[in-house]
């Protein structure tokens, strides 16, 4: 019985720190671009994101100012000022005038660089050189120094790409797109959902039956009849060929066969008596679909609305064919795609662009996590 | 700024609100045109069983007629592009398929979806299930599920972001900022330039997709296994299994039929991969893919319609079996509402 309970308290162990790693796994790369989202761009560039937190240490080199900064001191000529001019404080531990030893003097010596000319370095950057001589020529002496700077934790990256690298702008069409592409499949939906469950008319079942054959095809049969149809009739009655009304079209197409198919069971499962005793007080199908079940189907509405939301927000395909790629049409999917392209290196932009865009799914998510699990749960046979 | 915000509020309230002026004025136009309430009986139930006749198409007429422009009409005008030239004026035949069979860059883009079919699915549906089973034997299981499960709100271009910065590469011996890197010169290895080294950048794609499903694995299985009858397990306990016995031998089986749902939902998912691939290389370092390579002809040099549609049937053709089997698996497994 002892080695059992022994067994199990190391099992039980191992079970937590099995599990402690796949959090760690599947957070990590998140934590990365967020925590990167606010370091300075300076650091953030010369050093791991993991070690935001420790002072971040490099040895630079810079260059003193030439002889025209010299004053005449005491029958000596001099060069004072700071390494860092009016840049960010940083602290000097060593420097050196040698690319072989840049850290051979500690901060604050002095350092005796032959012919009696000596150079001190203190570790706020500020120096001061020293020769019997006149200094000659433009180029100053030639300083190797250690620094190490605090972290910096800033909000700058935000106001970067939020108002002056359009992320702002992606963020609001991308509002735009989504919230009617969420809201008018739901109506549609819900109207037809009610129709093919409660109401008899001829062709019902066949209906149904293409509802649930439609889940099976995939996004890209679409794409091409579509953009050629749009392309028609923006040609045909000289409008432009990508419109939001557009996009919330195709949005609400590819959407329906789902939504319906998920309204459908859920509505086709409430209570026949409460329908048929709103129907004996003379209700009719338009005020019991209003009144009655449409507030009894809350729960499926919510799982289907999150479902939409986020799909329609995380779509890239869907928005490059029926959308323009000008800022007043670029959603924050594309912004970020064209980002890559044109900002390749620039973390400090694209981790902070990709927080963004990716910030408003996971407030859905945490905040009704609950209907989204009951919607994965019902729904998980999703086409698209 | 402002301007855009307000246009944006105004377009919204345009769409929504049409759509419920819609159904709000059918509806009312119907109710005036044949009156129920008011006119004589006869007259009465007459209009009662006109409204009848009419109310379910004004209920239904607008999906029908989304769902025809959207789905149907283009379903069948893919299938007659696929045989017709780039502009969709002439017909060839067979021309686009035989050439596709041909293209060395959609063969390799088969072999890509191959390789993306055989790990992508199981991966997930393995890690999904080993989370599952585990977070539910501890008190902060929820906790951890969250976590798990928090990257699947997260859209393909946004975890292309977050993935190309753990994957970033510096020359060695400079500091590296993506953790891989770091990691491998931490343990004395050699940086690599994950993503266009050939063949193996396909897999530090799949990891990204990997990333993102597994929490729908673990959350579709997490609720399957709550289902398994409590008594069938203590069963195994008291006859000595050990934890892996019940494991394989006891949870597993009486799960089979959530777990081939789960394998075929990510299959479908896997063979419309688009975003990743388009984002992290744009099918370069032969990491091509049938859907990249699609949405590729639907623009390339003007775009080509023909080879474009033919790649899109074959898309299909690939998901459509899989998907069949996977409505009729979900609706045997009563997945209509939990």
């Amino acid at each position: 019985m002892a080695s059992s309970s022994g067994k199990s308290f190391l099992g039980r162990f191992g079970v937590h720190i099995a599990v402690l790693v796949f959090v760690a796994i599947w957070t990590i790369p998140t934590l990365g671009i967020l925590v990167s989202s606010l370091r300075d761009k300076d650091q953030l560039i010369v050093s791991g994101w993991w070690t935001a937190l420790s002072t971040s240490s490099q040895t630079e080199a810079g260059r003193l100012p030439g002889a025209s900064a010299q004053i005449e001191k005491d029958g000596k000529f001099v060069i004072e000022g700071n390494i860092f001019g009016d840049g960010p404080a940083r602290n000097i531990s060593a420097f050196g005038t040698k690319a072989q030893q840049p850290t051979q003097y500690e901060a604050g010596a002095v350092a005796d660089l032959g012919e009696g000319v000596s150079l001190q370095l203190n570790a706020d950057g500020s120096f001061v050189m020293q020769s019997p001589k006149a200094f000659e020529g433009d180029r100053g002496q030639r300083v190797y120094y250690a620094s190490s700077a605090p972290p910096r934790f800033t909000t700058d990256n935000y106001r970067t790409v939020l108002f002056s690298e359009g992320i702002g702008r992606s963020f609001i069409n991308s509002l735009t797109v989504t919230i009617p592409a969420t809201i008018i499949p739901i109506l549609i939906a819900a109207y037809a959902a009610y129709a093919l469950a409660w109401m008899r008319f001829p062709g019902r079942a066949l209906l149904i039956a293409v509802i649930i054959g439609l889940l099976v095809v995939p996004l890209q049969m679409s794409l091409i009849p579509l953009l050629k149809l749009y392309n028609g009739v923006g040609l045909f009655f000289g409008v432009p060929a990508k419109t939001y009304l557009g996009i919330w079209l195709a949005h609400t197409g590819f959407g329906l066969p789902f939504a319906i198919y998920l309204l459908r069971s859920y509505i086709a499962g409430l209570p026949r008596e409460i329908m048929e005793s709103a129907r004996i007080d003379g209700a009719s199908d338009f005020e019991i679909f209003v009144k009655i079940v449409l507030p009894l189907s809350f729960p499926v509405l919510a799982s289907f609305a999150i479902f939409q939301f986020l799909w329609v927000w995380n779509d890239l395909l869907v928005a490059m064919v029926f959308l323009g790629s000008g800022s007043d049409q670029l959603v924050l999917t594309g912004k970020l795609n064209a980002l890559l392209g044109s900002r390749g290196g620039d973390w400090e932009i694209l981790t902070t662009s990709a927080f963004v865009t990716i910030i408003v799914p996971l407030i859905v998510f945490f905040s009704l996590q609950r209907y989204f699990v009951r919607g994965l749960l019902a729904g998980s046979v999703k086409g698209g | 700024m402002t301007a855009q915000i307000l246009s944006a509020i105004f377009t919204i309230i345009i769409g929504v609100g049409g759509c419920v002026v819609y159904y709000w004025g059918a509806n009312k136009i119907l109710d005036t045109v044949f009156p129920s309430r008011g006119v004589s009986g006869a007259a009465a139930v007459d209009n009662l069983r006109r409204q009848g006749l009419i109310r379910p198409w004004l209920f239904v007429g607008p999906a029908m007629l989304i769902v025809t422009v959207y789905l149907v009409y283009p379903v069948i005008e893919t299938l007659r592009l696929s045989f017709m030239d780039r502009g969709g004026e002439n017909f060839v035949g067979l021309a686009n398929y035989s050439w596709a069979l041909g293209d060395r860059e959609f063969r390799s883009s088969i072999f890509n979806n191959l390789l993306w079919l055989a790990v992508v699915p199981a991966a997930c549906t393995f890690f999904g299930l080993i989370i599952a089973v585990l977070t539910d034997k501890i008190w902060w299981g929820n906790i951890a599920k969250s976590l798990v499960f928090l990257p699947l709100a997260i859209s393909f271009v946004g975890a292309s972001v977050i993935w190309k910065f753990v994957y970033e590469y510096r020359a060695e011996g400079q500091t590296q900022i993506g953790i891989l890197n770091a990691a491998v010169q931490y343990l004395g290895g050699t940086p690599q330039v994950w993503i266009s080294t050939p063949f193996w950048n396909n897999f530090f794609l799949m990891v990204i997709l990997i990333w993102i499903q597994t929490g729908f694995a673990m959350v579709i299985l997490s609720s399957a296994l709550r289902g398994i009858p409590e008594e069938t397990i203590e069963a195994a306990v008291i006859d000595g299994a050990n934890p892996f016995q019940i494991f394989w031998k006891i949870m597993v089986p009486q799960i089979w039929g959530t777990i081939a749902v789960v394998w075929t939902t990510i299959t479908i998912l896997v063979l419309k991969v688009f975003d990743i691939v388009l984002t992290m290389t744009n099918g370069q370092w032969n990491s091509q893919v049938l859907a990249n390579l699609m949405f590729d002809w639907m623009f390339r040099g003007g775009g080509d319609f023909g080879r474009g549609a033919a790649i899109a049937v074959i898309i299909m053709l690939a998901v459509v079996p899989i998907m069949i089997w996977n409505i009729r698996q979900a609706n045997r497994e009563g997945g209509g509402g939990h």
